[in-house]
């Protein structure tokens, strides 16, 4: 990135690190998405203003206030271990692209596997 | 026997009634709204895909069991219904309103679909939206926009658009929508029609294509505030699918209706909240807000000004959460399993590796909003910024809940304009995407606390003469004093003015 | 440009000049009848696809719910680790692509792991090595891909791929361990000695089968050298797909080698992810990746936070087994064997039987001695485990009581475990149908000793003078007479008394 995330939480302010072109370009690689020239030229602008708006948070952000992540906090919702009737595998690969020999068929995987 | 036209104008109330009564049969019901929809959807385009046969074969089901003399299966037995295409049904195909899902269908049922159907109301058909549910104006539906039928050059709102053209243009007297950031109280608010969002875990999201899975919220929407309590009480309830969603008993909320409808509001504590008017809410808008103001203190509530101080980030942290939860839900449209595959060899292209065709399969099936989400969530939570950003936007909502909480110390209620701005023209905004989010700025506070909110017609802004909707807001599960003040409110309007203001919205010419 | 090292330095050379630094992940598929967060079967071996489900397919609109034994496992687990168990902790996603991970994240834990802080001791060559643990978290297991048209395929040669989602969304804990220092020439076998005893641990918690063969067990090492007496830690690799106990001890072994001779050559040891090759011994880097990683991990929203109640922790840590190597050794002193003979019994997989016979009521040296020598011949030549016999501990013990009380000689006993091999029946409902009861009746027998004597004067006489050792003539004769159904110990005791001589 272009910029740390210091200067993002700074003292205060709210300006946020204007995106490049290369950042963008690396976001979209691991957002698995191919884009155009021309849609990179548009989202290095359109996200650059959409940061600076949204870098307000980190103006009253304060170290000791505890983050929201569920409006109505619940704990401990569990199932049993009890086997639920699933699909069939015909079902399974009804909406595949591609499948063989009861699976999914797809293009060459590369990379490790993780 | 009721014309085809005077059954799409009755309320899914009476419509069940008669339906019960054996005054009218379901099948004439669900055949008169098709009709309805072959007549006036080429304009409307609400509906992306419509389950005629399937309906027919329901309505024949609900039928049947009254000639049986079997006890009908909920309030709404026979009652059509919208289903916004972001809800999954067996037998329907789902898109969400986008290319990645084109022709995918779905071999399972949402909760909420089974409930429908379990409770004998007939589904026509999936209504359209902005793709993924991104958007306030259903432009962003890879499948063209859908028309308000208030004014065909205009939106109906989004993401729930559909659902909400589908109401006002009377193809259907009940729909499903989904709110995220206001995507069932904006829609309502800009075509004349009622829907709520429930408390965060009212309704389960099993089956629901997620969005941002902290905020998405199903709900109902409908023209008047019984049917749309109604079909509340079908949908809502526990769902050990959904480990969000509240394990306490549905709330009463047709009751409150009724109390509401009796009692009015004498000795309720509305709050008005001072931040959600001003700066960027169109003067008739305004207007027709103190109006409601008005007639909800002649009706005998006590009006009081409360203070949220932290809302004017609430924008700023709900693009923060709402990206950073969407480029990881979205994911999972990969090209591996089902949807679109393009690039691959087997498609024509010269792609020869999982990868390289994940990334142009999504490339290609996206649209601009939802990859500028995409791109902006993968920003927001990658190393190094997570708590500048998605940590930073957790705190804000706490903040926001607070404010909530501090207000609802005041008042039992607290109400606000739906939309700061009634419907505006095809293509206004589409090249804005700032100018877009502002449409949710009043519904965006309520969506990061997850209280129960909803959007009731407050009358028609006498600058636009388009329709405007009313804010309620209830603290968390309280569905039942919203509804009530919702219900008082809206038997005012109709003591005033003779019909709920969705009677008031222009007949649609007929192609036949 | 320097040359690339693709040499191995001396094993000891290495060790005398650099230290050993390990880390072990170890991933374990718990043993539940369903997936982590959704309620399709774990059972290995399916047709391709049968166990699937909208959750673990990840199909739109799906949502996850957590497993609760999979939790109360991953906490027995952590407390058997000797672990601190979080009071409160959420899962969280793991952003990254991969097509057999059909969500593309992986539902797992990052920094509130259920368990935390805890240590294994283990046995080395006879001293306790402790290996501290730094984590054990819950997560979810991914599908499995299949390499087709490719030269010999392999990933990189294959024209296409095909996936089976039966393994995705099967519980997994990951059990990581904090750096291992101070090895220095037992590392490999400290790696090994560690993973054999997680695995004898598991297994007696009930929580996995640690089929390391089927996958349900897998080790990944991380190991780096630096300079012998250097704090500074050097750059560490990862081998992945170290599938038996052995490969363990050769993979760290051959890191070793390998890292040695690089860094004695002055070149850098790269971080990257090695693959083990059982075939050769050797790892290989995997295909490196264009960006480093990064997860995007957050909080999983469609999930709620997880508080285990202290009381059900407590209860858990209550109910846990005795450990293994606890038990053996009290096993091994109550049975008095010798290390030799517990060892064997190891081998074969033969405690659990062998207790489970003496608590049958059969003395442990009979126990040990069926199962080890007799049964362990029978399984041998039926190609299955012991266990796997068709015989229960209990119905060898009924087979040693009647030996006990003379009812059966040890060579009728093998005739009655046969029948009961061979599905008669119960060891009396053999013994009966194929009327094996010894001749214990000692009138009768008395009457054959007393002839075998008179037809035998002089080997009498000589018993009575003092030579015991001729009884055996008698007795063979007596047992001749009897067709082989007589105790042989109880015609030596009968002969013995009626010549008059103590025995």
């Amino acid at each position: 990135m272009s910029s740390s995330a210091d200067s993002v939480a700074g003292d205060g302010g709210s300006a946020a690190p204007a995106l490049t072109r290369g950042d963008v370009d690396h976001l979209a690689h691991l957002a698995r998405l191919d884009l155009t020239d021309g849609e990179l030229d548009i989202y290095v602008g359109q996200l650059s203003v959409i940061l600076d708006s949204v870098a307000a948070v980190t103006k009253v952000a304060a170290a000791d206030i505890e983050p929201t992540t569920h409006a109505v906090p619940l704990t401990n919702v569990f199932r049993p271990d009890v086997r639920i009737p699933g699909l069939t595998q015909q079902q399974a690969l009804s909406g595949a692209p591609s499948a063989q020999d009861g699976r999914f068929r797809v293009p060459q995987i590369l990379g490790e596997e993780q | 026997m009721s014309t085809s036209r005077e059954l799409t104008r009755l309320t899914a109330a009476d419509l069940a009634t008669q339906v019960r009564d054996g005054a009218v049969s379901a099948v004439e019901v669900t055949q008169a709204h098709l009709d309805r929809i072959g007549a006036v959807d080429g304009d409307v385009h609400a509906f992306l895909h419509v389950s005629g046969e399937s309906a027919l074969a329901q309505a024949r089901t609900v039928d049947d069991a009254n000639a049986r003399g079997a006890s009908p299966a909920s309030a709404l037995a026979g009652v059509p219904l919208a289903l916004k295409d972001i809800v999954v049904q067996m037998g329907s195909p789902a898109t969400a309103g986008s290319k990645i899902l084109q022709g995918w269908m779905p071999p399972y049922n949402a909760t909420v679909t089974q409930r429908l159907l379990d409770a004998g109301i007939v589904i026509l058909g999936k209504t359209n939206l902005d793709e993924f549910a991104m958007g306030s104006s259903t432009e962003n539906s890879a499948y063209g926009p859908s028309r308000n039928p208030w004014d065909l050059t205009r939106v109906p709102g989004g993401s729930g658009g559909g659902s909400a053209a589908a109401l006002a243009a009377f193809e259907a007297p009940l729909a499903i929508g989904t709110d995220t950031g206001g995507s069932i109280r904006q829609p309502a608010s800009v075509t004349g029609t009622v829907g709520a969002k429930p408390t965060y875990g009212g309704v389960s999201r099993y089956g629901v294509i997620a969005l941002a899975s902290s905020l998405d919220q199903v709900g109902p929407c409908a023209r008047t505030v019984l049917d749309t309590a109604l079909l509340h009480e079908v949908i809502a309830g526990h769902d050990p699918r959904d480990s969000t969603s509240i394990d306490r008993p549905v709330p009463r909320v047709v009751d409150a209706v009724r109390r509401g409808q009796t009692d009015g509001v004498a000795g309720m504590k509305i709050g008005v909240v001072k931040e959600l008017q001003g700066e960027g809410y169109q003067s008739g808008v305004m207007q027709s807000f103190n109006a409601a103001v008005a007639a909800l203190t002649a009706a005998g509530a006590e009006i009081v000004e409360v203070s949220c101080p932290h809302f004017e980030y609430a924008l700023a942290a709900y693009y923060l959460i709402l990206p950073s939860e969407c480029s990881s839900n979205l994911a999972r449209f990969d090209a591996m399993r089902y949807g679109l595959r393009v690039g691959d060899i087997a498609s024509g292209g010269s792609l020869v590796s999982a990868e390289d065709v994940m990334a142009a399969t999504r490339g290609a099936g996206f649209g601009a909003e939802v990859k500028r989400r995409i791109i902006l969530g993968t920003y927001a939570l990658s190393a190094g910024y997570y708590d500048a950003y998605y940590g930073s936007a957790l705190k804000v909502r706490t903040l926001i809940r607070q404010d909530f909480e501090n207000a609802y110390a005041a008042a039992d209620v607290l109400i606000s304009p739906a939309s700061p701005v009634t419907a505006f023209r095809l293509g206004e905004k589409v090249d804005d995407p700032m100018a877009m989010y502002l449409n949710d700025l009043a519904t965006i506070p309520g969506s990061l606390a997850g209280i129960p909110a909803m959007s009731v017609p407050s009358g028609i802004a006498s600058d636009t003469r388009l329709p405007v909707g009313l804010q309620i807001m209830g603290p968390a599960l309280g569905e039942e004093q919203m509804y009530r003040v919702a219900a008082a409110f809206e038997a005012g309007y109709v003591a005033t003015h003779g019909a709920v203001v969705a009677d008031a919205a222009p007949e649609l010419e007929v192609r036949t | 440009m320097t040359a690339v090292v693709t040499g191995l330095m001396d094993y000891d050379e290495a060790i005398e000049r650099f230290d050993p630094v390990m880390g072990l992940e170890v991933h374990v598929e718990l043993g539940t009848v369903t997936k982590m967060f959704c309620g399709c079967s774990t059972e290995f071996g399916a047709e391709p696809n049968t166990q699937v489900c909208p959750v673990c397919l990840a199909l739109p609109g799906a949502m996850p719910a957590i497993n609760q034994l999979a939790v109360e496992f991953a906490i027995r687990i952590g407390l058997a680790l000797n672990c601190q168990i979080a009071s409160w902790c959420r899962m969280s996603r793991k952003n990254y692509f991969y097509p057999d991970m059909p969500k593309n994240y992986q539902i797992s834990q990052y920094d509130e792991p259920i368990a935390f802080n805890g240590y294994l001791d283990v046995d080395v060559n006879g001293e306790t090595v402790r290996v501290e643990i730094e984590r054990a978290h819950m997560e979810e297991d991914t599908g499995k891909s299949l390499h087709v048209g490719g030269r010999d395929g392999r990933i990189g040669g294959a024209e296409y791929s095909l996936l089976d989602y039966n393994r995705a969304g099967v519980p997994l804990v990951e059990i990581v361990t904090k750096p291992i220092f101070g090895t220095k020439a037992t590392a490999p076998a400290v790696a090994r000695a560690y993973v054999g005893a997680l695995r004898d641990l598991l297994l007696s918690l009930g929580v996995s089968d640690v089929r390391m063969d089927q996958g349900s067990l897998r080790c990944d090492a991380n190991l780096s050298l630096t300079p012998a007496g250097n704090p500074v830690m050097g750059t560490r690799t990862e081998t992945k797909n170290v599938n038996s106990l052995r490969s363990v001890e050769r993979a760290v072994r051959y890191e070793i080698t390998r890292q040695g001779a690089r860094l004695a050559a002055g070149e850098l040891v790269k971080q990257e992810t090695r693959h083990f090759d059982e075939s050769t011994g050797t790892t290989a880097p995997g295909r490196s990746k264009e960006t480093a990683e990064d997860y995007r991990y957050f909080p999983e929203p469609d999930l709620v936070p997880i508080a285990p109640d202290p009381a059900w922790v407590e209860s858990i840590r209550a109910a846990l087994p005795e450990l293994p190597w606890v038990r053996r050794a009290r096993l091994q002193e109550s049975w008095g064997l010798t290390d030799l003979e517990m060892r064997d019994l190891l081998a074969a997989d033969a405690v659990d039987l062998v207790e489970a016979t003496v608590a049958a009521g059969a003395p442990p040296a009979e126990a040990r001695s069926w199962w080890s020598a007799y049964l362990g011949q029978q399984a041998n030549v039926l190609g299955v485990a012991l266990a796997e016999l068709s015989i229960t501990p209990v119905q060898l013990a009924r087979v040693i009581a009647l030996v006990g009380q003379g009812s059966l000689n040890a060579k009728i006993a093998r005739q009655v475990i046969d029948g009961v091999l061979a599905g008669e029946g119960d060891p009396d409902e053999v013994v009966a149908a194929r009327g094996l009861a010894v001749v214990s009746d000692d009138s009768a027998l008395q009457t054959e000793v007393d002839a075998a004597l008179a037809a035998n004067p002089d080997v009498a006489e000589r018993i009575r003078s003092g030579k015991v050792q001729a009884v055996g003539a008698v007795v063979g004769a007596v047992m001749k007479a009897t067709k082989g159904q007589a105790d042989a110990g109880k015609v030596r005791a009968l002969v013995l008394r009626t010549l008059g001589v103590p025995g």
